[in-house]
């Protein structure tokens, strides 16, 4: 019985880097302070060198979401990585990335009028070894664009991500985790008044070979995440993309 | 013919030699003209017509030599150091050039000599065989009137009172006299036409410092054709730069056609490069626009921006070469090739409150940061392009809404912050000053709000949703 166990632990080992989880190599592994979060993932790592997908609904998630990538980015350009963040209709405000951990002029923002462009530069920087991040504000993208984008992170190494602000659809998407951030009320830091620390909603949806789950997250610009586990853990399988209760959703479907 | 008003009345300014057969001449009315030669073409004359048509022809013979310049009102000058072997020889490289301009329609003469005055004077006055060798200048000069030296008029009615209507009869006078009597010009004339003196010209392409140009013995009107003579040049070019030590940031390929026109298509870089594949497929986006039309017998290639290409740093102590990465600079290209500089932006701190302005942008990938990002104030993750009116029930006189209805949709405010007032800068616009309100609503958004100056008497201020918190 346990043989067989190890048995499939060990094919399970063996599956992984075919499907775009490459062991980093010892000098690239990066702490990205997600503590228990990362536990969800295959082998207890953070994907780095993969194509994370994350999803909003409302101008607040949409926030949320940017802050959670933000401070996703800081880690993984720590030593000096450039980012690019590429959009059509960016809202992002650079000087308050800082806050992040990111320095703002090393980001360089890509600005362009159709998606179409954006997905095709998105692939572009992927592809690009120089490059610590990719950020992409792309709304829609078929099956077949986001496996391109796989197949160049998975020769590049740079980590992307996608940021999916109110999609109209919700296909399969050839990404390495879904996650969707969503803005939680802060909690009073003791007795001071007034707005806390950013605090969110982190659920991730979907995540090859791990265990999806809910977490609360707070950031703090000074000691960073602060991951509290949420009482729910989501069971598989994930409800059909048409009940999926997201904000905005249903009027941006009717919009659409 | 041409005709131009002059004192009410039309008179004729130039005319073909056709015309002229009939009797016609320039200062003639022309409505006598008419009365002659009742199928006569009169076009108007406009000021600046001609040497409009001169610089045209100018940067059209720029496919025979790679500096042209406009001599006179009727001449045009080539550099042909080192074009005419491309042709086979002097004597075939000129009648080329004058089949070609009598092709278009044009009159026209050529010589070749060894100065350009003398070129200019044989061109307009020489009778005999038109190319010129250096020691035969002086002899070919001679019969030639006093005029093709181009004097100041006073010097030449003196010379032709004088008599001496012809170069031979004073060219070999001695020159105390000459220049006691006719002036240091003429002496100067003289000097130019022999090469004794230098002369100067004004070309009308300049001609870029890194360039390097391909004719075509055949007219190219394929694009591979068109890949080659691009993969060419860029190898030679590159490779030139490479020797010097230097990069290009800009690059222009010409490729003048056969019919006169000229096309041509821009890259640039965004650190100085001498890397052939890339700039090939920076060009290469852009290549289809090129229109060969019937073929396209010359190319060229310039980089009129060329810096000192720092020696490529291998970084081996810290983990990544940040904008200094070769290939960063290499995607940055080509997304800027394919979407235009526009695209890309990047940006530095400014040490300015007001929150647009609290950053600047960078077109200089190597600049740094001179003061440091701020940290101290909140700032939204998320701005909106233009801040947007909102409804709010606020207790005066500097309380946080209660409420605020934005997109119809109504918030409860449960935390806030604030406020911090930002005034606007007054030297460069007036307006009311903002108050700064961080607003957390029941359902845990934060949102940016600010109330644009003070509450008065009459009317309470508006409120305005300037971002998003994360």
């Amino acid at each position: 019985m346990i043989a067989k166990r190890e048995l499939i632990r060990q094919l399970q080992e063996e599956l992984l880097p075919l499907q775009g989880f490459r062991p980093p190599t010892p000098g690239a592994r990066v702490d990205m302070g997600l503590g228990p979060v990362t536990a969800a993932f295959p082998r207890g790592e953070f994907p780095t060198g993969a194509v994370h997908e994350l999803l909003s609904g409302s101008p607040e998630d949409g926030a949320a979401t940017g802050g959670f990538v933000a401070a996703l980015l800081a880690p993984l350009m720590r030593d000096g990585g450039i980012c690019l963040w590429i959009g059509t209709r960016r809202t992002v405000f650079p000087p308050a990335l800082k806050r992040f951990g990111i320095d703002p002029d090393k980001i360089v923002f890509v600005d362009l009028a159709r998606e179409k462009d954006a997905i095709w530069a998105m692939e572009e920087a992927l592809k690009c070894e120089g490059l610590a991040a990719v950020v992409g504000e792309i709304r829609d993208l078929d099956f077949t664009a986001s496996r391109k984008l796989q197949l160049a992170v998975e020769k590049s190494r740079v980590t992307g991500f996608l940021l999916r602000h109110q999609p109209r659809s919700l296909g399969t998407v050839a990404a390495v985790a879904r996650w969707r951030v969503g803005g939680l009320a802060s909690e009073p830091e003791g007795e001071m008044p007034g707005v806390g620390f950013p605090r969110w909603k982190v659920e991730l949806l979907k995540v090859r070979n791990g265990r999806p789950g809910e977490w609360i997250a707070e950031w703090n610009n000074e000691t960073g995440f602060k991951i509290t586990d949420h009482e729910q853990t989501i069971c598989l399988p994930l409800l059909p993309a048409s009940q999926n209760r997201l904000v905005g959703y249903s009027q941006a479907g009717a919009a659409g | 013919m041409l005709s131009a008003k002059d004192h009410n009345r039309v008179v004729i300014t130039a005319a073909s030699p056709e015309a002229e057969k009939e009797g016609l001449f320039p200062g003639m009315v022309v409505a006598d003209a008419r009365a002659l030669l009742p199928e006569l073409i009169v076009v108007e004359d406009k000021a600046g017509r001609e040497t409009r048509l001169l610089r045209g022809l100018g940067e059209w013979s720029i496919r025979f030599a790679p500096i042209s310049a406009v001599d006179g009102l009727d001449g045009l000058i080539l550099d042909a150091s080192g074009c005419a072997h491309l042709w086979g020889g002097e004597e075939p490289y000129l009648k080329e050039i004058l089949k070609r301009l009598r092709a278009i329609g044009y009159h026209v003469r050529g010589a070749m000599a060894d100065t350009m005055l003398a070129a200019g004077a044989i061109a307009r006055y020489g009778k005999g065989y038109p190319i010129i060798a250096k020691d035969n200048q002086a002899a070919t000069l001679g019969p030639l009137p006093c005029q093709a030296l181009r004097l100041e008029e006073a010097t030449t009615e003196r010379l032709q009172q004088l008599g001496l209507a012809r170069i031979h009869q004073f060219i070999s006078m001695p020159r105390g006299a000459l220049r006691r009597r006719l002036g240091a010009q003429l002496l100067h004339r003289l000097d130019q036409a022999l090469g004794h003196a230098e002369e100067s010209l004004e070309p009308i392409c300049p001609v870029e410092a890194y360039a390097e140009r391909l004719p075509c013995l055949e007219p190219i009107q394929t694009r591979t054709g068109i890949e080659i003579a691009l993969q060419r040049l860029l190898n030679q070019l590159c490779g030139r730069l490479q020797q010097e030590g230097k990069g290009l940031r800009t690059a222009v390929f010409k490729g003048y056609r056969v019919d006169g026109k000229m096309e041509s298509i821009g890259i640039s870089t965004t650190r100085a490069t001498h890397q052939a594949n890339h700039l090939f497929a920076l060009f290469e986006i852009r290549l289809a626009t090129i229109e060969p039309a019937l073929g396209i017998e010359l190319f060229i290639l310039e980089a009129p921006k060329v810096e000192d290409a720092a020696p490529a740093q291998t970084t081996l102590w810290s983990g990544s070469a940040g904008l200094e990465d070769n290939g960063l600079a290499a995607l940055l290209d080509r997304l800027v090739g394919k979407f235009g500089a526009g695209a890309i932006h990047r940006y530095l701190p400014e040490e300015r409150y007001w929150p647009e302005r609290s950053f600047r942008e960078s077109t200089d990938l190597r600049e740094t940061p001179s003061t440091a990002w701020p940290t101290d104030r909140p700032r939204p993750i998320q701005l909106l392009p233009h801040p947007e009116p909102i409804q709010v029930t606020a207790p005066i006189p500097d309380y946080p809404p209660m409420l605020f209805r934005y997109k119809g949709v109504l918030h409860k405010t449960a935390k806030a912050d604030g406020p911090e007032r930002i005034e606007r800068e007054w030297w460069t616009d007036a307006g009311p000053h903002r108050d700064y309100y961080t607003v957390e609503d029941e359902s845990g958004g934060r949102y940016w709000l600010f109330r644009s100056g003070h509450y008065r008497d009459d009317h309470s201020p508006q409120w305005f949703i300037h971002g998003f918190f994360a």
